[in-house]
C-alpha cells in the first residue's frame, strides 16, 4: 500500500470531472438512487463506499453512460450524459469496468484477442494496437500469457486484463466498479500497485472506484460514503476519520450510518472451541483432480473434527472450489478418497447428502422464486415434515433477518441479503456440515459480521462443522484452523495465530502473501505459464501509452466506422471458431437435412392401399380391379367382406380407397345399362385424398375408353416443363436449399446479441463509440460467411450427389444467396435484439422461421394459392423470393435479367430487417 | 424415487415459467394465432391455380373451354399470345398454360383427334400433378359435351360415385390445424425442457440440486411432468377453442383419447428435450440441435406429405420418431373416430419410444451435469 498516504495529502483538483444534480433512479418500484447531488473531483482517485445495494453501481453506470438517466442531471467531462451526441463524443475518453470478474471480456478469446477487440472498437490502426497491447501487457505482467483464453485466467489476472482493456484508449476518466471483489490479497495488492504506476504516468487521469474493502478505500484521495441511494458524507479519508472520531474507515462508516442500522451491529466475538478432536467430520486423503493434463487439485489431505470452523484460503483458481465439489460428491476425484462422518463420499448416498449443505460461489438459488418459495422448496426437498415446515421456515427467516422480504424475488435484493438467503436455505434442514464457497464475497462489512455471528453460533452451540473459503483476512482470523492453498496443493495448515507466528509476520495478510510469493517463486522455474507473473519491474515511463499520440480516430466516423464494425466481426468469427461443434453442426447438419428432405419429401404418391368389395365377381369386375392394382399407384389388399369390414378397415387407416362393385356389374356393362361403382376415399389427410381422387377418376375414364369402341375426340399432350420426367427430387432439392439457408443461419445469429445480454458483455455496446448498426452488421458478417459456405456445399451436393442439373446462371444464384443470407441472419438478430432470455430467443426464432419457411413460402403450395394472413406473410417473406430464384436458376435456366423482381424483394428485405433490429436494440441499459 | 420431491420440483418449474412473460406470450401465440393462420392458409390442393390460355382457334369450343376454368380451383384464365407463354412460365406467373391449336373445333368435329398442348410448371409439384389431371378432365368433359350436343353421341354409362369419408370436402384446414397443433406441441415441449435444463446449468442451480437429497431421476421427472402439463393444457385449449371453436373443425372421435395420446407423446418429446439438453454444451449448440431435430420431425412424420410416398428407408427410420405415431393416432381418433381398439399400436409405440428416450437421457444426465459444472 505504498504511496497511498502521501497522495491523499494532495488536494483534489478543483474542476470536477463529473457533476450530479438530484439524480434519481428506479428499478421498477425499487428506488436505487434517491436524490444524489455530487461534484466528483478530477485528477485523483475517488472512492465510493457503502453496503451492497445502496446504489454505488447504479451511480457509476449512469456516469459511464451505460444506463439511461431517469431523473436529474449528470454532467461528465463537460456535457450532459442525457444527450446521445455528447455521450458519443466523450465515450472515447471514458473507460468503464463493470462489476463481476471479467464481465465485459470474452471468455473464449485470448488476452491478445480481447485487447485487439477493444483497440478496434476505438478505431485504432494495426500498428497502434500492436504497440499499445505490447505496452499494456508488459506493464501488467500479462505479456507471457497473450495466447491464453480469458476464461481460463485466474480472477486477479482477469481483472488486470479488464484494466488493460479499459486503458487501451487512454481514457481521461476511469470508472471501476468493485474491481477487486472476489480477488485474493496478493492479486489485490498487485492490482492497486498497477493503478498507482499508471497514474504516475498519466497524472491527469481521474479514477472513480466503488469498493467493499475499507482498507482499500483508506488509500483513495477522496471518498463518497453512500447508504440507501443517498450520500452520507464526502471528503478525504482523514477528514472522515476526524469527523467521526474513529480509528478505521470501517468504524467510521458504521458511525456515519443512521442510528437504527447501527443498533444491530456489534463486533464479532469469537468463542473458543471446546470439543472432541477425535470425532472427525471431514477427512480427505490424497484427493486429486485432473482435467486432461491439468492437475487442478494435487494430493490434498486434511482431517476436520466435528464443530470446527475450517478456513480455506488461496488465490483464485488454486483448486479450492474443485476440492469442495469433490467433498460434496459433485465431482468424483481422479485419485484419493474423501469421507464425511466416516462414510465415503458417494454421489448416490442420499442419507449423507441430507446432513450436508453446500453453498456454491455464485448465487445459485432460483431467482424466479420468491424467498419464501425458495425456503419452502428446499425444506420440502430435504424432507422437513409438513407440520413443522411453516415454523421452521419462519424461524430461519427470523434468524437471518429475512422476515420482511419473504415475498420478494432474490434479484431485487442486494448481494448481502442474497447471500444470507443462501445460508438460510442451507440451514433450513439443520445440517451437520456446511461447505461454503466464498459466501461473503461482495458482501459489505456489516452484513459480513452478522453472517459470522450466525456461523459462530452454529458451530459452537449446535456443533455444526463449517468448511469455508474466503478472501477476507479478518474472516480467516475467525476460523479455528486455516489451510493455504496454491496451484492445487495445500501449502500450510494451522491456526491463524500460529501461522502469523511461524512466518514472523505482523498480520495474517502479510503471512499469507509471504507464503504465496514463496510458492510463486518456486514454481516459476518449473512452469512459468501456470502462475500469475506480476512481479516484473514496471516499464520506463517513456514506453507507457500516455506518451503516444491521441488514441485512434476519435473524431472520424460518427455514424459508421468499418473498423469498429470489423472488431465485432472478428469477435463473432473467433467465438464461432472456438466452438467448432456449433459450426460443424451448422454445416454437416444442413447437408444431412438436405439429404433427408430431398429423399423424404415426395409429391409422387405411390403404393396407396386399396381393397374391393366385389359383389359381382365376373371377369369384367375383375378387369376393373386389375386396372387399378396393375398401376404403380395402388396396391391391392385383401378383399373387403362386407360393409362392417369396410368401415373398420377405413377407420383404422388401413385403406386409402375402398371400391364397391355392385352385383350384375358385368352384365349391365355389356348391355349398356347405367351402372354405378361406389368409391370411398379416406379424407383424413386431404392431400392424399385429392391425389387418390385424381388417380381414380383418371383410371376410371381410361377403363371406359378402353371398353368403348369409339376413338377419343381430342388428345391432350401434357408437357411437364423444367422437369420433364417429373422427378420429385429435382423439384424438391432446389426448394430445400432456401429453407435450410434460412433456418440454420437465423438460429446461429439468434443468440449472438441475447447471449451478450445474459452474460453481461453487452456493456461494451453501451460504453464504447460503436454504433448499433456497426454492432449488428459486425455480428452478422461471420454468419453470412458461414451461410455462404453452407450454400456452396448444398449446391455442390445438389449437382453431384442428387444429380439435379443447374441450368441457369450460378453467379446470379450466388448473388441472390448473399442477399438472402443477410436477410436470414437479420431475422435471427431481430429476435435477439428484443428478447431478454436465450430460451425466448430460440423459441421466437423457431416460430418465426420453421412454419413460414416450410409452409408459406411456396415449397409445396404456391404462394399465390395461400389464403388469410399466411398469404401476406408469404408475399413478403424472403424465402419466397429466394425460392423463386433457386428454382429459376436450377430448373428454368434463368439469369439476372429474368429474376429482377426477386432481387428487388431481397434488396428491400435485408435492410428492413437490419433496420428493425437496430431500432429495437438499445444503446443504453434502461 | 419420492413422489413429493417430484411434485415439488415440478411446481418449481411451473413457477419459473410464470416469471418469463415473453415466453408465456410466445406459448399463447403458438397455440392460438399460429394455429389459426396455418389452418386458414393451407389451400385445397388445387386452389387459385394460375392458368393462361393461348387461344389460336377462337372458336365457340375454345371459348367454352376457356370459360370452364373458374375459382376456387383456378384463377380466371389469362388469355395470352404464344410468344408470351415461355416468358410468363419462366417468371413463375403461370403454373399451367393451355395451347389450343388453330382449327381445333373443326378438327374435333371432323373426328381428326386434334391435340391440345398443356404446359405444366413441374417445379410446383402439388399443383402440377393434381392440376393437370383436373385440366384434362375439364377439357375432355367440355369437348365431350360440345360434341354430344352437336352429334348426340353416347358414352358408356358407367358412373363412378366418389365419396370422401371423414372430410367430405377435403378441407385442408381441418387437417392443417391439427398438424399445426402437433408441431407446436413437439417444438414447445423440446424447447421448454431442454433449454430450461441448460439454463439451470448455466446459472449453476442444477449443481445446487445435485447436492441435495434428490436423485437425477426425480429432477428429470419433475421437469417432464410440469412442462408436459403446460403443453398438454395449451394443446387441449387450442383443440377445443381454436380448432373446434374458432375454426369449426368437426372432431369425429374422443378428444379425451386424443389428449391421452398427446400425454404419451409429450412423455417422449420432453425426454427428448432433456436428452438434447444433456448433449448440447451451450444454448447456441442447443439451438442448432433443435433445428436439426425439428425439421425432420415436422416434415417427415406424415403431417406434411403422405408417408406412403417416402422411400422405405425413411419410412422405417421415422418409425422411431414419436411424431409419426402421434400424427397417425391424431388422424385416426380425430377424423376417423377411431377408438383405443384401433389406435393401441400407436399408443404402445409411443410408450416404447418414450421409455427408451427417458432411460437414455437419465443415463446421460448426471454425467453431463458434472462435466458442465
Amino acid at each position: 500500500m505504498s504511496g497511498g498516504a502521501d497522495r491523499s495529502a494532495t488536494p483534489p483538483v478543483a474542476s470536477p470531472v463529473a457533476r450530479l444534480r438530484d439524480v434519481r433512479l428506479m428499478y421498477g418500484k425499487v428506488r436505487a438512487i434517491d436524490g444524489v447531488s455530487l461534484d466528483v473531483p478530477g485528477g485523483c482517485v475517488v472512492g465510493l463506499i457503502g453496503p451492497d445495494g445502496v446504489g454505488k453501481s447504479s451511480l457509476l453506470s449512469l456516469m459511464s453512460g451505460a444506463r439511461a438517466l431517469q431523473e436529474g442531471t449528470v454532467e461528465v467531462l463537460g456535457g450532459s450524459m442525457a444527450e446521445a451526441r455528447h455521450r458519443h463524443a466523450v465515450c472515447p475518453r471514458i473507460a468503464y469496468m463493470p462489476q463481476g470478474l471479467g464481465k465485459n471480456l470474452y471468455p473464449t478469446l485470448s488476452i491478445a484477442e480481447n485487447l485487439d477487440f477493444f483497440g478496434r472498437l476505438f478505431g485504432q490502426g494495426g500498428d497502434e494496437r500492436r504497440r499499445r497491447i505490447a505496452d499494456l501487457t508488459r506493464s501488467t505482467g500479462l505479456a507471457p500469457f497473450l495466447d491464453r483464453p480469458a476464461g481460463k485466467l485466474s480472477g486477479g489476472m482477469k481483472q488486470k486484463l479488464g484494466l488493460c482493456c479499459a486503458l487501451i484508449h487512454d481514457p481521461d476518466l476511469l470508472i471501476l466498479d468493485e474491481p477487486t471483489t472476489g480477488v485474493d490479497p496478493l492479486s489485490r495488492r498487485q492490482f492497486w500497485e498497477l493503478i498507482d504506476r499508471i497514474r504516475a504516468d498519466r497524472p491527469g487521469m481521474s479514477v472513480v472506484v466503488a469498493t467493499a474493502y475499507m482498507e482499500e478505500a483508506a488509500r483513495f484521495d477522496w471518498l463518497v460514503a453512500m447508504d440507501e441511494g443517498r450520500v452520507l458524507a464526502t471528503g478525504r479519508p482523514r477528514e472522515l476519520l476526524e469527523r467521526t472520531a474513529t480509528a478505521t474507515l470501517e468504524a467510521a462508516f458504521v458511525a456515519l450510518m443512521p442510528e437504527e442500522k447501527r443498533r444491530g451491529h456489534k463486533a464479532v466475538a469469537i468463542v473458543p472451541r471446546t470439543g472432541d478432536a477425535s470425532d472427525i467430520a471431514i477427512e480427505a486423503k490424497g484427493l486429486t483432480m485432473r482435467f486432461g493434463d491439468f492437475v487442478a487439485v494435487d494430493h490434498v489431505s486434511f482431517r476436520i473434527p466435528r464443530g470446527e470452523i475450517f478456513g480455506f484460503l488461496g488465490s483464485n483458481g488454486c483448486g479450492k472450489t474443485t476440492t469442495m465439489k469433490m467433498l460434496t460428491g459433485l465431482l468424483p476425484p481422479s485419485e484419493g478418497e474423501a469421507r464425511l462422518f466416516g462414510q465415503p463420499v458417494d454421489a448416490r448416498n442420499i442419507a449423507t447428502r441430507r446432513r450436508v449443505c453446500y453453498m456454491s460461489q455464485a448465487f445459485s438459488l432460483y431467482s424466479e422464486l420468491t424467498i419464501r418459495q425458495n425456503l419452502e422448496l428446499h425444506a420440502r426437498l430435504f424432507q422437513v415434515p409438513e407440520d413443522v415446515l411453516p415454523g421452521r421456515v419462519a424461524a430461519v427467516a427470523e434468524r437471518f433477518g429475512l422476515t420482511d422480504a419473504m415475498e420478494a424475488l432474490p434479484d431485487r435484493l442486494p448481494l448481502g441479503q442474497r447471500q444470507r438467503l443462501s445460508l438460510a436455505v442451507a440451514m433450513v434442514h439443520e445440517p451437520a456440515l456446511l461447505i461454503l464457497d466464498e459466501p461473503t464475497s461482495g458482501v459489505d462489512p456489516i452484513a459480513r459480521d452478522a453472517f459470522w455471528e450466525i456461523m459462530i453460533g452454529l458451530a459452537r452451540r449446535d456443533g455444526v462443522t463449517i468448511f469455508i473459503s474466503t478472501h477476507f483476512m479478518n474472516e480467516a482470523e475467525r476460523c479455528d484452523r486455516i489451510s493455504l492453498m496454491h496451484a492445487g496443493r495445500v501449502l500450510v495448515s494451522d491456526t491463524p495465530a500460529a501461522l502469523v507466528a511461524t512466518r514472523g509476520a505482523a498480520t495474517l495478510e502479510e503471512a499469507f502473501i509471504g507464503y504465496l510469493e514463496e510458492a510463486v517463486a518456486e514454481s516459476r522455474d518449473s512452469d512459468a505459464a501456470a502462475v500469475p507473473d506480476d512481479r516484473r519491474p514496471s516499464p520506463p515511463p517513456a514506453a507507457a501509452p500516455s506518451a503516444a499520440a491521441p488514441s485512434g480516430e476519435r473524431a472520424s466516423g460518427r455514424f459508421f466506422n468499418p473498423r469498429r464494425m470489423l472488431s465485432y466481426t472478428l469477435l463473432e468469427g473467433l467465438e464461432l471458431r472456438r466452438d467448432p461443434i456449433r459450426a460443424t453442426l451448422a454445416l454437416v447438419g444442413s447437408l444431412l437435412l438436405m439429404v433427408i428432405m430431398g429423399y423424404g419429401i415426395n409429391m409422387d404418391v405411390e403404393d396407396l392401399s386399396f381393397a374391393v368389395l366385389d359383389r359381382d365377381q365376373t371377369t369384367v369386375s375383375r378387369d376393373y380391379t386389375l386396372n387399378l392394382s396393375g398401376s404403380r399407384y395402388f396396391v391391392e389388399q385383401a378383399p373387403i367382406r362386407d360393409y362392417e369390414d369396410l368401415d373398420r378397415r377405413m377407420r383404422a387407416g388401413e385403406l386409402s380407397l375402398a371400391l364397391e362393385i355392385p352385383p350384375g356389374f358385368g352384365r349391365d356393362v355389356a348391355r349398356g345399362r347405367p351402372v354405378q361403382i361406389g368409391a370411398w376415399i379416406d379424407g383424413a389427410m386431404p392431400t392424399r385424398a385429392e391425389t387418390v381422387n385424381g388417380y381414380v377418376q383418371g383410371m376410371h375414364s381410361q377403363w371406359l375408353a378402353s371398353r368403348s369402341q369409339t376413338p377419343g375426340l381430342a388428345t391432350i399432350e401434357t408437357r411437364f416443363r423444367y422437369n420433364p420426367d417429373v422427378e420429385s427430387l429435382k423439384a424438391i432439392v432446389p426448394a430445400v436449399i432456401p429453407i435450410l439457408l434460412l433456418l440454420i443461419p437465423a438460429m446461429l445469429a439468434a443468440l449472438s446479441v441475447v447471449r451478450e445480454k445474459e452474460l453481461g458483455s453487452i456493456i461494451n455496446l453501451y460504453v464504447t463509440p460503436v454504433t448499433k448498426l456497426e454492432f449488428l452488421l459486425g455480428k452478422q458478417l461471420p454468419y453470412v460467411g458461414l451461410a455462404m459456405l453452407n450454400f456452396l456445399l448444398m449446391v455442390g451436393l445438389a449437382v453431384t450427389a442428387f444429380g439435379v442439373p443447374l441450368t441457369g446462371n450460378l453467379l446470379a444464384l450466388s448473388t441472390g444467396a448473399v442477399l438472402y443470407s443477410f436477410s436470414a441472419t437479420a431475422m435471427g438478430l431481430l429476435m435477439s435484439s428484443f428478447m431478454r432470455s436465450q430460451i425466448a430467443a430460440i423459441f421466437g426464432t423457431a416460430i418465426a422461421t420453421l412454419i413460414p419457411a416450410t409452409q408459406y413460402s411456396g415449397m409445396i403450395d404456391p404462394v399465390s394459392s395461400l389464403g388469410g394472413a399466411a398469404a401476406l406473410i408469404g408475399e413478403v417473406y424472403p424465402t419466397t423470393h429466394f425460392l423463386t430464384m433457386s428454382r429459376g436458376v436450377f430448373s428454368k435456366a434463368l439469369g439476372f435479367g429474368d429474376l429482377h423482381a426477386a432481387f428487388v424483394a431481397l434488396l428491400i428485405a435485408a435492410p428492413v430487417l437490419i433496420g428493425a433490429s437496430a431500432l429495437l436494440l438499445k444503446k443504453q441499459e434502461r | 424415487m419420492q413422489a413429493s420431491n417430484v411434485l415439488n420440483l415440478g411446481i418449481k418449474e411451473l413457477r419459473s415459467l410464470v416469471r418469463d412473460p415473453m415466453l408465456l406470450v410466445l406459448i399463447v401465440y403458438s397455440f392460438t394465432l399460429a394455429i389459426y393462420t396455418a389452418a386458414t392458409a393451407i389451400p385445397e390442393t388445387l386452389n387459385k391455380a394460375a392458368i393462361a390460355i393461348v387461344d389460336e382457334d377462337r372458336s365457340p369450343l375454345s371459348a367454352r373451354i376457356a370459360g370452364a376454368f373458374y375459382p376456387p380451383y383456378f384463377l380466371p384464365p389469362v388469355l395470352i399470345t404464344p410468344a408470351e407463354m415461355d416468358a410468363r412460365m419462366d417468371a413463375g406467373l403461370d403454373t399451367f398454360a393451355l395451347d389450343i391449336p388453330p382449327n381445333f373445333q373443326r378438327d374435333v368435329l371432323a373426328g381428326r383427334q386434334p391435340a391440345i398442348q398443356l404446359n405444366v410448371d413441374a417445379t410446383r409439384m402439388t399443383q402440377a400433378f393434381s392440376g393437370s389431371g383436373y385440366i384434362q378432365q375439364i377439357v375432355s368433359g367440355e369437348v365431350g359435351a360440345f360434341v354430344q350436343r352437336y352429334r348426340g353421341e353416347q358414352t358408356l354409362p358407367v358412373d363412378l360415385a366418389l365419396r370422401v369419408r371423414f372430410n367430405p370436402e377435403m378441407n385442408k384446414g381441418w387437417f392443417g390445424s391439427v398438424i399445426e397443433v402437433i408441431n407446436q406441441v413437439t417444438m414447445l415441449s423440446i424447447i421448454l425442457t431442454g433449454a430450461a435444463l441448460i439454463r439451470e446449468r448455466e446459472h449453476g442451480t442444477i449443481e445446487h440440486l445435485l447436492v441435495m437429497p434428490v436423485t437425477p431421476a426425480e429432477i428429470m421427472v419433475g421437469k417432464i411432468w410440469s412442462m408436459a402439463l403446460v403443453v398438454l393444457a395449451a394443446c387441449a385449449f387450442s383443440l377445443v377453442f381454436v380448432v373446434q371453436g374458432l375454426l369449426a373443425v368437426p372432431i369425429g372421435g374422443s378428444v379425451a383419447l386424443f389428449l391421452a395420446g398427446a400425454a404419451l407423446h409429450l412423455f417422449a418429446t420432453t425426454s427428448m428435450g432433456v436428452f438434447l439438453g444433456t448433449v448440447a454444451r451451450s444454448m447456441p449448440q442447443f439451438g442448432m440441435l433443435l433445428i436439426l431435430v425439428m425439421v425432420p420431425l415436422q416434415m417427415l412424420s406424415g403431417g406434411m406429405t403422405p408417408r406412403e410416398s417416402m422411400p422405405a428407408l425413411v419410412q422405417d427410420v421415422m418409425l422411431a420418431a414419436p411424431t409419426t405415431h402421434f400424427v397417425a393416432l391424431a388422424q385416426a381418433i380425430l377424423y376417423r373416430g377411431a377408438g383405443l381398439d384401433v389406435v393401441w399400436p400407436q399408443f404402445l409405440a409411443l410408450v416404447g419410444i418414450g421409455a427408451a428416450l427417458f432411460s437414455l437421457s437419465l443415463a446421460r444426465f448426471r454425467k453431463a451435469i458434472s462435466r458442465m459444472s
